[in-house]
């Protein structure tokens, strides 16, 4: 009985490691809810960096906190406070996280376009910090 | 040898002991509260505003000082909870005024006010204003240690004003 349980968490251990997602899995999973809304959707670097340098309407982008290198280390608008690099090329942590990237699309698509963030639109910024090399 | 190295851990927790354990100038840290709070500014002392303050913060995170700082309602009650155990009592931490009378700034208590007037420890105008502090939400630009939830004097550190 006890080797069987011991083996069942000998498989678990895996399964439960394998939890933790790459930026790519973000990527893939926002654009194929794109692609649901729009069939043939595929997500672009290019307009991911467009949209990282628009300003919104509070007169702010995302690259006034971020900067124009997503790679370089950023400073909060408001309180000054350094934020880590948001690219995954410079900082590994970025995007490993579902609670996480949810939390902060929320938030930050708020306080930059007023609304929340389309998933096209999230599928184009995650290209384009993944394209971004440290 | 064994005894006076002990006597010799004995008399450092003597000595050091009651300087380091500066109960005021310390809290209790919480890793929802640094974490959650502490990514955008430093995670301010709890016992630096009522609970009632704390409250008001609290309901107001969607339009939290310019920006949507929304937590979950799991985060919330935790944090909620650890910020209205840990709020401080003094009446020198009320603010009249706006909001009901309810204060949501740490800047705008008697108790800061007095603490960071000029003059005080060699503050002035000048250091407010400096680069290297710019907003007075920015604590750790003097209180070095501010992030692990240290401000005590003797990590006091002011910038020169420039």
């Amino acid at each position: 009985m006890t080797s069987r349980f011991l083996f069942a968490l000998f498989l678990a251990i895996p399964a439960m490691a394998a939890r933790a997602e790459t930026p790519a899995d973000f990527l893939n999973a926002y654009q194929a809810e794109a692609r649901q809304a729009q069939p043939g959707f595929t997500s672009s670097p290019q307009r991911g960096e467009q949209f990282f340098r628009r300003v919104g309407g509070k007169d702010w982008s995302c690259s006034t906190c971020h900067t124009d290198n997503p790679a370089a280390t950023g400073k909060h608008a408001s309180t000054g406070k350094a934020i880590e690099p948001l690219a995954p090329a410079a900082n590994d942590r970025r995007f490993t996280r579902a609670d996480k990237v949810e939390k902060w699309f929320k938030r930050n698509c708020n306080d930059v376009v007023g609304r929340a963030c389309s998933a096209a639109e999230k599928s184009d910024v995650l290209a384009y910090l993944l394209a971004v090399k440290k | 040898m064994k005894t006076n190295l002990a006597l010799v851990a004995a008399a450092l927790l003597v000595g050091f002991g009651p300087a380091r354990a500066d109960d005021h100038e310390r809290f209790p840290l919480s890793p929802a509260y640094q974490e959650e709070c502490g990514s955008c500014h430093v995670a301010y002392p709890p016992r630096l505003l009522p609970a009632q303050s704390w409250q008001a913060v609290m309901a107001g995170l969607d339009k939290h000082f310019g920006s949507d700082a929304s937590l979950d309602a799991v985060k919330a009650k935790e944090i909620g909870g650890y910020l209205a155990a840990n709020a401080g009592r003094s009446e020198r931490l009320a603010a009249p005024g706006a909001n009901g009378g309810v204060n949501l700034k740490i800047t705008d208590t008697p108790w800061f006010k007095r603490k960071h007037r000029d003059g005080h420890d060699g503050l002035s105008a000048a250091v407010w204003k400096s680069a290297a502090v710019k907003s007075p939400a920015n604590c750790a630009a003097c209180h070095r240690q501010a992030a692990a939830g240290d401000y005590s004097e003797g990590n006091i550190r002011i910038p020169r004003g420039n």
